[in-house]
């Protein structure tokens, strides 16, 4: 049993590595500051949900799970309200130019 | 070499940047980022005497982590205090520079204190 | 733990220490600000992962929340409003001549640092074993909060103090005119917008982490300073989103406030010179509660001083 859970664990965490690694590739390559943020937050949210899925396993207690999913939680809402802020920012910069 | 060690030529190398950056960068806020990372680099070593002073079951040696603390607090209020100055120095001469004879720049306001 | 897996993770830990140097020299070497303060913000959420690494989960949350946090919104408003003098600046680049003693100065001072870390005495001494064995004395089982309030209290009290001093400090730089009103700008956001929306939601969990994370340190990693820092944040989210504004500088209320922290400790620690052996001794069985009590009125000074330094001196006259 623990090895499976293992197995999930590391799966889960390099998925979620491998979306980083993504995420931060399309803030690079990408041309334009509305396709950035596109590669970033999709790629952040789910690579961070899937390591905290990973990480789920390792949790001692049932609050130590609940709470990493609250730390994933509050990272998709404070990663979505700052990249519609610097959306807008951006195409009001866009507009002006 | 252990993990300590690591962290503290990490701190060493970390103090020597910043003080680079507070000595050539002209503008004052690239002075005041560089002096932060100055003192980060101090308390990353202050982390590593702790570290390797894990004892009596700790995984460090409290009181370095607990002044350390302490002076993440000050330096945050000192950052504080040196960017109102900073401020008020360019809404007073219109340019944020520390040379005496610079002429104001354009949004100045000398004559409102 | 097998040579192996001991060697991995100090590879792990050489990658994080040339991660978070890499922060430090773009910090440095950026030609423009803004990319130069967003180096720092990473640097320092990088150095919380060297803290956890260095086994000082307290100090990692101050260094994320303090350290990166709130010091990343006070040098990028600060790089925003100076973004118009910055072209003068970049012409007065110093000279060859101040760059190489410059170089010479930072690396031999890094030199010197570096040898020093390699020569450290092996035993390190350590003051752990005389923090452990005093921790009777309070029956809290984080020794860094121990330490912060029972053993070094009367430098947590003085500290207070200086962030106070910080906050007169920025206050009297007030032009003549605003004296005595509120700080920063009136922010409006659209009342239908995301940052109302979050500013709405985020508040009631972020008060109900900081107030945890100062509740937690008894026992577990936290702090007061940290809790304080989060309640700062919600704070200052809710008046950046114009949900709020800015208090006046004279109101009473904020000044009681600033006042409540330093006020607390100064009385229990005149207590323990009237009732007890020395200034701040506390008496074995109140030991906890004087501390719970100290520590409550500390974070909500905290908060407010904290805001209030971020906020910066004021810029309307009060009736606005």
């Amino acid at each position: 049993m623990s090895f499976a859970l293992d197995i999930v664990t590391i799966a889960a965490v390099s998925a979620g590595a491998f979306f980083f690694l993504a995420g931060t590739v399309g803030l690079l390559r990408f041309p334009d500051t509305l396709t950035r943020l596109h590669a970033l937050t999709k790629a952040d949210n789910l690579g961070l949900g899937l390591m905290v899925l990973g990480l789920l396993p390792r949790t001692e207690s049932l609050r130590d799970g609940i709470k990493l999913i609250c730390v994933w939680v509050i990272v998709l809402l404070a990663g979505a309200t700052v990249s519609q802020l610097i959306a807008y920012a951006a195409r009001r910069e866009g507009s002006r130019q | 070499m252990s993990a300590a060690m690591v962290f503290g030529l990490c701190a060493a190398v970390a103090v020597g940047l910043g003080l680079y950056g507070v000595i050539t960068n002209p503008q004052p806020l690239r002075k005041i980022l560089a002096f932060n990372l100055l003192g980060s680099g101090v308390f990353l070593l202050f982390g590593v005497i702790a570290r390797r002073g894990a004892a009596a079951g700790f995984g460090g040696d409290p009181i370095p982590q607990a002044l350390v603390i302490t002076g993440i607090v000050v330096a945050f209020s000192a950052t504080a205090l040196a960017i109102a100055l900073l401020l008020r120095l360019f809404q007073a001469t219109g340019s944020a520079t520390l040379r005496a004879d610079a002429p104001p720049g354009a949004g100045s306001d000398p004559s409102r204190p | 733990m097998t040579f192996a897996s001991m060697s991995f993770a100090l590879a792990l830990e050489i990658v994080l220490a040339a991660v978070v140097l890499t922060g430090a020299v773009w910090t440095v070497a950026s030609r423009e600000t803004l990319p130069a303060v967003a180096g720092f913000v990473a640097y320092g959420l990088l150095l919380s992962l060297v803290w956890v690494r260095l086994g000082a989960p307290d100090v990692a949350l101050t260094e994320a929340a303090i350290g990166s946090g709130l010091t990343g919104a006070l040098l990028v408003g600060a790089a925003a409003r100076l973004r118009s003098g910055e072209e003068q600046i970049v012409m007065e680049r110093p000279g060859m001549v101040l760059r190489v003693l410059a170089t010479m100065l930072s690396t031999t001072v890094a030199a010197a640092l570096a040898a020093s870390v390699l020569l450290l005495p092996d035993p390190a001494p350590t003051l752990a074993p005389a923090a452990a064995e005093n921790a009777v004395a309070t029956s809290l089982g984080n020794p860094v909060t121990n330490v912060l309030m029972a053993f070094r209290a009367m430098d947590t009290m003085l500290e207070k103090i200086v962030l106070l001093l910080a906050l007169i400090g920025v206050w009297s730089l007030t032009p003549d005119r605003f004296w005595g009103g509120r700080p920063g700008p009136r922010h409006h956001a659209d009342p239908q917008g995301v940052l109302a929306f979050v500013a709405r939601v985020l508040p009631p969990v972020g008060i109900i982490v900081g107030i945890y994370i100062l509740w937690t340190s008894a026992d577990h990693p936290g702090g007061a300073f940290q809790g304080g820092t989060i309640l700062a944040a919600m704070w200052l989210l809710v008046m950046m989103a114009g949900l709020a504004d800015t208090p006046p500088v004279s109101e009473r209320r904020p000044r009681l406030l600033l006042l409540a922290g330093p006020m607390v400790f100064l009385i229990v620690g005149l207590g323990g010179l009237a009732f007890g052996d020395a200034f701040l001794a506390y008496p074995m069985a109140y030991a906890k509660l004087l501390i719970l009590t100290i520590e409550f009125a500390m974070i909500l000074t905290i908060a407010v001083t904290l805001g209030l330094l971020v906020a910066g001196p004021p810029e309307r006259e009060c009736g606005s």
